[in-house]
C-alpha cells in the first residue's frame, strides 16, 4: 500500500511538472509562464525604472534623458559611444522585435514557431536573403570606420542582452518559450535586407510573361502600358534631360523565352509606399522650408519605428530609427531634414536557366556549360527534423524556382537577378545624412545607397529643397526585365548601371515644392528605360494639385494634407458609372443605396456610408472585368486600378468586359449594373448581420502584433479614415507608419507620430500610447533638445557609465 | 493543527528563498522538502502546500500587477483566454502554483513515510 501511494504521488509530481513546464501547441508552458518570480508577471511594468547602467567599452559617460513619450535623448561624447548607447537603449525597449524581424529575414522562423513557418523560411532562403546580407557585410568593409560604428551598436545590444536573466526576457520569449541570442553585424545586414525585400522585393516579370504568352502583345500593351495617359511624375515634367550624353544598350534581336509559371512566391504588399513633400522659402508662410514624410507600411506592434534623439558635440539629430540599424533613418538636425518614399523601380529580373543535367552542376551560358555553385540551406524546425534545401547559384543569382521548388522541368530553373543582392552601404548614407549640414553633404551621402531605391526628399535651413531618386539602377535596354529573360544569352544580362549623376533628381524647382508618392519617377523624356511596374497614380496628383492651389503653406496645411481623405479614384470613375448605368433595372431598395452614394462628396471619412458603397462597387466591378485572370490557374496580375478605369471609360466593349460564364456578351455598362446590384447585396448582408456600414466600421483599421496580430497584443477598430490610393493611405492594416512635419526654423520645429509606442512591452503603458493620437490625425510635439539643461518635459534621466 | 501551520509556514519560507535562484519549480522543491520534514495526514498533505503556494503566487502576482494598473494581466487574460479578467488570471496563477506544490508536498510526505518506521 505504502509503495503504491509513493509511486502514485511520484508520478503525479512528475506529471504536473511536465505538464506545467512544457509548451503544448500554442499554449505556453503554464507554470513557467505564470509564476510571478520569473514568468509574465515580471513584465508587468512600464519601463520607468531607471537603474544606473554600466557597460563595457564606453570611453565616456553617456546621458540619456527620457521625455514624456519615453523618447530617449542621448548625449554622448563621440560617435562610437553614441551608437553603443543607441544599441543598448533600443534593445532595452525592442529586443524581441529586433530578433524576430531578423529571424524572419534570414528564414529562421521555424526555429521559433515550428513547421508552420517552413514554407515561409524556404522562400526566404530561395530569394537569397542571407546571400544579400552577406554581400552587404562585404561592402561595409570598404568604407573606413563604418564597421566600427556597427560593432559599437552590436556591442551595445549585447551589453543589454547580457544583463538579462530569464525573468527579464520580453514577454514574447516567455510566450513562445525560447531565448534571445546575441546580436551580430549580420543581423543588422539582415534587417536592412528585410526592408529591401519589403520595398524593392516586388516584380511581376513572370506574371507579365504568363499574360503575354496567353493574350499576346497588343492586349498586354493596352493593359500594362509603360506610362499611363496621365502622369504627374516625381521629377517635374519640365525637367530637360537633353544635355546628358546617354549610352543605352541596344535591344537584342533574339527572342526571349515565354514560359508559363504558377504558384509563385508571395509578393510584398503592393501598398508599401509613402508620401513626402517639401515647400521652399517662397511657398512657406514663414520663409523657412517645411518638409513632411509619411512612409506607408504594414501597421504593426511593436512599431517598425523607434524615435530617438542622437547627439554628440559634433552633431545633433532627431528622428525615427529602425530597431536593429544604427543612426536615424528619417529625421532632421539643426541644418537639414530628410525623408523617403519608395522609388518602386523594377530592380528584380528573372532568367530562364538551362541545366546540362538533372544534377544542376552546369548551366548554359554564351554557348558554354558554366559551373554552378550550390548552397545547402539548413532550416532547423522546432520540434521536428531539420529540413535541408539545396539552392543553386548562377552568375545571375540564386535559382529560386527549379524542380525541387515550384518549378517546371528537371533541367530548367529560374534565376533571380536583384539589386537587393548587390550589397551596398545604406548605413553609411544614414550616418552621413545624420550629420549633413547642406545640400552638398546630402548629395554625397546618397551615393552609398543601393537598394531599396528611395525618393530622398530634402530641405535645409539655408533654403534649399531637393529630391533625388536614389538607388543603383540597371541601365536596361527598352523592354529589358519586363518579362522573363534568357539566362544563356549574355545580351540579356544587366549591361551596367545608370551613372550616379544620371539618377533623376531635382533641386529648387521653379514651382517651389518637391514631392513624391510612389508615382512614375519621370515622364517619357527621361533618357533611360523606365516602365510602370506598380506606380501609384492618385496620391501624387492630389498632393501636387494641393501645392499648386495657392501661394503660401503653413503647418496646418501640412497636417490637413496628411489627413486628406479625398478619393480621386472614385471621383474619376463614379460619375461615369452613374451616368452610363441603366438605372431602370434597379429595385426600390437598390435605388435607395444609389441615392445614398449620389450625395457622397468623395471623402473617405469614417462616419460616411458613401465610401463603403463605393468600395464594394469598385471591388465588384473590378472582379467582373478581370474574371478571366481571377479564374486562371496561372499567376497573373490584375492591371492597375488606373488602367482598369481607363479601360472601363474608353473601351467599354473590350473583350475583357465579357463575363466568361454567361452566354451574352457584356459591356462596361452591364458590368456597372451587375456590380452595383452585387454591392447592394454586400451592404444589405452586412446590415442583416448587424455590422455597421459607415466607412470606419467597414474598414475597421487595426494595428496588429507582429505575431500574426495576436488579439491580446493588438489594437482593433481604430477610428481613422482614408484608404489605399488616398493621401491618408490608411487601409485595414496598412498606412502611415510615421508622420513627420519639420519646419527648418532655427532651431527646427517638428511634429511627429506613429501608430504604436516606444516600448515593445505589451505590459507597458508606453506600448501603444501613440495609437489614439495617430488615429485622430494629431501629432506629438517633438522635443528637440539643444543642450542638456534642465527641461521640464524630461521625466527621468539615466547615465550610462563605462564599466571598468 | 500545529503541523498544518508549521508546514504552511515552512513551505512559504522555503518557496520564497528558492525562488530567488531556482526557476518556477522552486515551489515544488519547497513543498517537497517541507512535506518530507513536517508530517501531514490524508488530504491535508496536498492542501496545505497547495494553499501556501496559491497564496504566495497570487499575492505576489497581485502586488506586481496592481503597481502597473493590471495592464499586462488584462492582455494575458485575453490570450489564455479568461475574458480579459485580470483577477481571474491571478486566481489561475495561484491555482497553478498550488497544484504543483500540492503534488510535490504529497510526494514529500510519501517519501517520509517510506523511510520512516513510525509511519504506519
Amino acid at each position: 500500500m505504502k509503495q503504491i501511494k509513493l509511486v502514485t504521488s511520484l508520478l503525479l509530481t512528475f506529471g504536473i511538472f511536465y505538464g506545467l513546464n512544457t509548451k503544448l501547441g500554442s499554449i505556453p508552458p503554464i507554470g513557467k509562464f505564470l509564476n510571478p518570480s520569473s514568468g509574465i508577471w515580471q513584465n508587468e511594468k512600464s519601463d520607468n525604472d531607471h537603474v544606473p547602467i554600466e557597460i563595457p567599452g564606453l570611453t565616456s559617460p553617456v546621458n540619456v534623458h527620457y521625455d514624456e513619450h519615453l523618447i530617449p535623448h542621448i548625449f554622448a561624447q563621440n560617435d562610437l559611444d553614441l551608437y553603443r548607447a543607441q544599441g543598448y537603449i533600443t534593445a532595452q525597449h525592442r529586443l524581441w522585435q529586433m530578433e524576430f524581424q531578423t529571424h524572419a529575414s534570414a528564414g529562421r522562423l521555424s526555429e521559433v514557431v515550428g513547421d508552420v513557418a517552413l514554407d515561409f523560411d524556404q522562400g526566404q532562403r530561395r530569394k537569397g536573403m542571407v546571400f544579400g546580407a552577406e554581400n552587404s557585410l562585404k561592402s561595409m568593409q570598404e568604407i573606413p570606420g563604418l564597421t566600427e560604428k556597427l560593432e559599437a551598436y552590436r556591442d551595445g545590444v549585447n551589453s543589454f542582452i547580457q544583463t538579462l536573466s530569464p525573468k527579464d526576457y520580453p514577454v514574447e520569449y516567455k510566450l513562445l518559450d525560447y531565448e534571445p541570442e546575441l546580436w551580430t553585424l549580420k543581423k543588422t545586414a539582415l534587417l536592412l535586407m528585410y526592408m529591401t525585400d519589403m520595398l524593392a522585393g516586388g516584380d511581376s516579370d513572370l506574371e507579365y510573361t504568363n499574360f503575354l504568352k496567353k493574350y499576346g502583345k497588343e492586349r498586354f500593351d493596352l493593359l500594362f502600358p509603360d506610362f499611363f495617359d496621365v502622369n504627374d511624375p516625381v521629377i517635374p515634367a519640365t525637367r530637360d534631360w537633353s544635355d546628358w550624353a546617354i549610352d543605352q544598350p541596344e535591344v537584342p534581336k533574339d527572342s526571349a523565352p515565354l514560359d508559363f509559371m504558377a504558384n509563385l512566391l508571395p509578393k510584398p504588399d503592393p501598398d508599401n509606399g509613402s508620401n513626402n513633400w517639401a515647400v521652399g522659402p517662397d511657398k512657406s508662410y514663414s520663409g523657412n522650408p517645411i518638409l513632411a514624410n509619411d512612409p506607408h507600411l504594414g501597421l504593426n506592434l511593436p512599431s517598425i519605428w523607434y524615435a530617438m534623439q542622437l547627439a554628440t558635440p559634433e552633431k545633433n539629430t532627431f528622428g525615427v530609427t529602425l530597431p536593429g540599424a544604427a543612426g536615424i533613418v528619417i529625421g532632421f538636425n539643426n541644418d537639414i531634414s530628410w525623408g523617403v518614399t519608395n522609388a518602386t523601380r523594377d530592380v528584380k529580373d528573372w532568367y530562364k536557366i538551362t541545366f546540362k543535367e538533372e544534377t544542376k552542376n552546369e548551366y548554359l551560358y554564351n554557348g558554354n556549360w558554366n559551373a554552378t555553385q550550390k548552397k545547402i540551406e539548413e532550416i532547423k524546425i522546432r520540434g521536428g527534423k531539420t529540413y535541408y534545401d539545396t539552392v543553386v547559384y548562377t552568375h545571375h543569382g540564386p535559382v529560386t524556382y527549379d524542380a525541387s521548388f515550384k518549378g517546371n522541368g528537371q533541367k530548367t530553373g529560374y534565376a533571380m537577378k536583384w539589386a537587393g543582392h548587390l550589397g551596398g552601404n545604406n548605413q553609411q548614407t544614414l550616418f552621413e545624412l545624420n550629420r549633413a549640414k547642406n545640400y552638398e553633404d546630402y548629395e554625397k551621402a546618397l551615393v552609398h545607397f543601393t537598394a531599396p531605391a528611395q525618393n530622398f526628399i530634402f530641405s535645409s535651413r539655408e533654403g534649399d529643397i531637393a529630391l533625388w531618386i536614389q538607388g543603383q539602377f540597371p541601365n536596361k535596354w527598352e523592354g529589358q526585365g519586363k518579362f522573363l529573360l534568357d539566362g544563356s544569352n549574355p545580351k540579356h544580362d544587366w549591361q551596367g548601371f545608370i551613372p550616379q549623376g544620371h539618377n533623376a533628381h531635382v533641386k529648387n524647382p521653379e514651382r517651389g515644392f518637391v514631392s513624391s508618392a510612389n508615382q512614375h519617377p519621370v515622364d517619357a523624356s527621361y533618357p533611360y528605360y523606365v516602365f510602370n511596374d506598380g506606380y501609384e497614380a492618385y496620391r501624387n496628383r492630389v498632393i501636387n494639385d494641393f501645392f499648386r492651389s495657392k501661394e503660401k503653406f503653413n503647418i496646418q496645411d501640412f497636417k490637413d494634407l496628411h489627413n486628406n481623405n479625398y478619393n480621386l479614384k472614385a471621383a474619376e470613375l463614379l460619375p461615369h458609372m452613374l451616368e452610363t448605368m441603366d438605372i431602370t433595372q434597379l429595385s426600390a431598395s437598390e435605388e435607395e443605396v444609389l441615392n445614398e452614394i449620389k450625395i457622397w462628396d468623395y471623402n473617405n471619412d469614417i462616419e460616411k456610408i458613401g465610401p463603403t458603397i463605393w468600395e464594394r462597387w469598385w471591388i465588384r466591378v473590378r472582379n467582373l472585368v478581370w474574371d478571366e485572370i481571377a479564374e486562371d490557374t496561372l499567376d497573373m496580375d490584375y492591371p492597375f486600378a488606373y488602367q482598369t478605369i481607363y479601360l472601363l471609360k474608353n473601351h467599354p466593349e473590350n473583350k475583357f468586359m465579357d463575363i466568361q460564364e454567361t452566354e451574352r456578351v457584356e459591356t462596361a455598362s452591364d458590368l456597372f449594373l451587375l456590380s452595383f446590384k452585387a454591392a447592394v447585396e454586400d451592404i444589405q448582408s452586412r446590415e442583416n448581420e448587424n455590422r455597421g456600414n459607415t466607412w470606419g466600421e467597414y474598414k475597421s483599421t487595426y494595428v496588429g502584433h507582429l505575431l500574426q496580430a495576436l488579439p491580446a497584443f493588438s489594437r482593433f477598430n481604430l477610428p481613422i479614415g482614408g484608404n489605399r490610393g488616398i493621401v491618408n493611405a490608411t487601409s485595414k492594416n496598412h498606412g502611415p507608419s510615421w508622420r513627420m512635419i519639420v519646419e527648418m526654423s532655427d532651431p527646427p520645429k517638428a511634429l511627429g507620430v506613429y501608430p504604436g509606442g516606444q516600448s515593445g512591452n505589451p505590459g507597458s503603458k508606453y506600448y501603444d500610447n501613440f495609437v489614439d493620437t495617430w488615429a485622430a490625425g494629431e501629432y506629438l510635439d517633438i522635443l528637440f533638445m539643444q543642450n542638456e539643461e534642465q527641461n521640464d518635459r524630461i521625466i527621468f534621466s539615466q547615465t550610462i557609465k563605462p564599466k571598468q | 493543527m500545529k503541523q498544518f501551520v508549521t508546514n504552511f509556514i515552512l513551505t512559504l519560507i522555503l518557496a520564497l528563498l528558492f525562488s530567488l535562484f531556482l526557476p518556477w519549480w522552486s515551489v515544488m522543491v519547497a513543498a517537497f522538502i517541507s512535506g518530507a520534514i513536517v508530517r501531514l495526514k490524508n488530504v491535508s498533505a496536498f492542501f496545505v502546500p497547495f494553499l501556501a503556494i496559491a497564496l504566495f503566487w497570487s499575492v505576489f502576482a497581485w502586488l506586481l500587477s496592481s503597481a502597473n494598473d493590471f495592464i499586462l494581466a488584462k492582455k494575458i487574460a485575453v490570450l489564455l483566454p479568461l475574458g480579459g479578467n485580470a483577477l481571474l488570471l491571478i486566481l489561475v496563477t495561484g491555482v497553478v502554483g498550488g497544484l504543483a506544490a500540492g503534488f510535490a508536498g504529497l510526494f514529500g510526505n510519501q517519501c517520509r513515510a517510506a523511510i520512516s518506521r513510525n509511519d504506519k
